[in-house]
């Protein structure tokens, strides 16, 4: 069975994020890039699945910018089999994301979609959900298990107040949380055999999906800055202080 | 206009979450109505048609509606959709997980974490684990919008709406089935929605010590208990302790930080809180560039003495 991964070239986690001074968005000209978190996590999940025998085939979709490659490489070097770039040059919403990955899936017929929950960049938490809605699977997101058997999946999902587990019956798109796994460093090896495999360059037009955007950002700015804090001698101070002059006990 | 807001509930009470979300959905339009999705929820329905303002409360119900599988609930919403100019969600794990399918099947994006209604076309949400702040204006027809309960107060009470059935709540049930739940009750207050939070991170070292350290001092002070990515990914602490930019975003009036050092995505979860206060060891950790009150020290030292402080 084949496995289709979305992954998303975003700002690395590690980067302190500046918002631009003319408040058009955040300053992204020589920063780090890499993939999102999430997106390691599900390649991780699919490649383990491949590994563990259940899935024959592994292929990355990425849709962003010409070096949005690079972020496709690095899930061919953890084991996925192949490649799709769909290349835009403006920010693809995660309405229009949803709709080019349902054309991707028209076409590739994947049994299942494992990917992020969220990316990090733009936070939204979406895309999955609205993929599934779109293909009318079911879904199982923030998913911290998965176990394939047959033609369902037995997922353990993240919620508040604890695990849920669901069963879906497949094909379905899953998206995957923190504790799903920790996903593999690139071997040198594989690095290099990574840049053999095959990625498919594609556009948004080749797939007759309008990915003009519907939601006009007016400004971005940066959030209030807390006031700076006193350092206190010990907890006896502390709770006078907690007491009398932040009134919060 | 009329909005309708999805409620976060338990079958019996409905949550802040909810009150909260309805202060966003009042200032789109007058007319909000409230829709509990659950199995034996009369008792929720009940409770969301006292909430101020609200206009009426529609019940949906059924066993996949009981667990809130995504499938059930966008069938009961979608149905609904005609009527409304716009569906809020409070941005619960539950509300995240259902909101941005109604959307794609009304054809529209969610506008995900809002925290402040402009207008009732432009939103401001949180991007970047909260680093940017994004004001975006939506020319879609009908708005799906996740809204960050930290950021509204909740409506009181003093409402006497009228409950209505409605149906619905079965499609996907075939597909996506509810198997198993472990979900731990506690007596502690819900952190999402708590007065103070104390949160405990990589520095305890094991479950035992945060059980032994961060639980009596919690417990003390009538507090949630929260962890970083770090105590969670250990197992010192439960998967939904977790704050920060991808876990539970809280604002209590009183945020401890104890062993944590303040990483962004940590800081995504709490620095709305009103009060932060920080034990580390280590004077540079980036933990003390937002809080109000921090303490150099040991945790082993600093915990005890404030457990005798606190009397
Ligand atoms: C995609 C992604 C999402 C993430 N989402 C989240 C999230 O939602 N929430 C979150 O919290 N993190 C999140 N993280 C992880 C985050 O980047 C940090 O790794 C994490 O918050 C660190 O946890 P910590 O502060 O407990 O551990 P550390 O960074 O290791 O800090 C431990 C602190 O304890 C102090 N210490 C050690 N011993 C003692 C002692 N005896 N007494 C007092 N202090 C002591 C140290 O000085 C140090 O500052 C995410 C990361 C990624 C990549
Ligand atoms: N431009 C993109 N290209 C490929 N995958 C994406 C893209 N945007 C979002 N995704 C996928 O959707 C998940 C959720 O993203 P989001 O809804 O934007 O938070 C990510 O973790 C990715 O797996």
């Amino acid at each position: 069975m084949k496995v289709l991964v979305p992954v998303k070239r975003v700002i690395d986690y590690n980067v302190k994020v500046r918002v631009k001074p003319d408040q058009t968005g955040v300053d992204l000209a020589n920063v780090k890039m890499s993939m999102n978190p999430f997106d390691e996590i599900a390649t991780e999940e699919a490649v383990r699945l491949k590994e563990k025998g259940v899935v024959t085939e592994v292929v990355v979709v990425s849709i962003g910018p010409a070096q949005a490659q690079e972020t496709i490489r690095t899930a061919l070097a953890m084991g996925a089999d192949r490649g799709i770039l769909i290349t835009s040059d403006t920010d693809v919403e995660p309405l229009a994301v949803a709709k080019l990955l349902k054309a991707v899936i028209a076409e590739e017929s994947p049994s299942l979609v494992i990917m992020g929950k969220q990316s990090i960049d733009g936070d939204n938490n979406a895309v999955g959900q609205m993929l599934a809605a779109l293909l009318d699977w079911p879904q199982a997101t923030f998913a911290s298990k998965i176990e394939v058997s047959g033609d369902s999946a037995s997922v353990t999902r993240e919620i508040d107040g604890g695990l849920q587990t669901l069963s879906v019956s497949l094909p379905a798109v899953i998206t995957a949380d923190l504790r799903l796994n920790e996903p593999r460093y690139a071997s040198l090896p594989n690095i290099m055999k990574a840049k053999k495999k095959e990625i498919a360059m594609k556009t948004a037009a080749d797939y007759g999906v309008d990915v003009s955007a519907k939601l006009k950002v007016l400004k971005v700015t940066e959030p209030p800055k807390r006031a700076g804090g006193i350092k206190v001698a010990d907890a006896a101070e502390l709770v006078m202080k907690l007491k009398t002059e932040a009134g919060v006990l | 206009m009329a909005v309708l807001v999805i409620a976060d509930h338990d079958n019996t009470i409905v949550r802040d979450t909810t009150a909260k979300t309805i202060t966003a959905a009042m200032s789109l339009s007058p007319d909000v109505d409230v829709l509990v999705c659950g199995s034996g929820a009369q008792a929720a329905a009940d409770a969301a048609g006292k909430l101020a303002g609200v206009r009426k409360v529609l019940l949906a119900e059924s066993d996949a509606l009981g667990h809130q599988l995504a499938e059930a609930v966008t069938d009961v919403v979608f149905a609904l959709a005609p009527g409304y100019d716009a569906i809020l969600t409070p941005a619960t794990s539950s509300g995240k997980n259902f909101s941005p399918r109604i959307a794609a099947k009304l054809d529209v994006n969610q506008i995900t974490d809002v925290i402040e209604v402009v207008s009732a076309d432009t939103f401001v949400r949180p991007i970047y684990a909260g680093n940017a702040l994004e004001t975006v204006q939506s020319s879609d027809a009908k708005k799906v919008i996740t809204i960050r309960p930290t950021a509204f107060k909740p409506v009181g009470d003093g409402g006497s709406a009228a409950v209505e059935k409605v149906g619905g709540g079965t499609a996907g049930a075939r597909e996506a089935t509810f198997v198993s739940e472990e979900v731990v009750k506690s007596d502690r207050p819900e952190l999402a929605g708590a007065k103070i939070v104390v949160s405990g991170g990589r520095a305890l070292g094991s479950a035992e010590e945060f059980h032994k350290v961060i639980e009596p001092l919690a417990d003390k002070l009538g507090a949630a208990v929260g962890a970083s990515r770090a105590a969670v990914d250990a197992g010192y602490a439960p998967n939904d302790y977790q704050v920060g930019q991808t876990g539970k975003v809280v604002a209590p009036d009183l945020y401890i930080a104890i062993g944590i050092s303040g990483a962004i995505q940590h800081l995504a979860g709490m620095k709305d809180s009103k009060v932060i206060v920080a034990i580390n060891k280590d004077a540079d950790a980036p933990i003390f560039q937002v809080a109000d009150y921090g303490i150099v020290g040991d945790y082993k030292v600093v915990v005890p003495e404030l457990m005798t402080a606190l009397g």
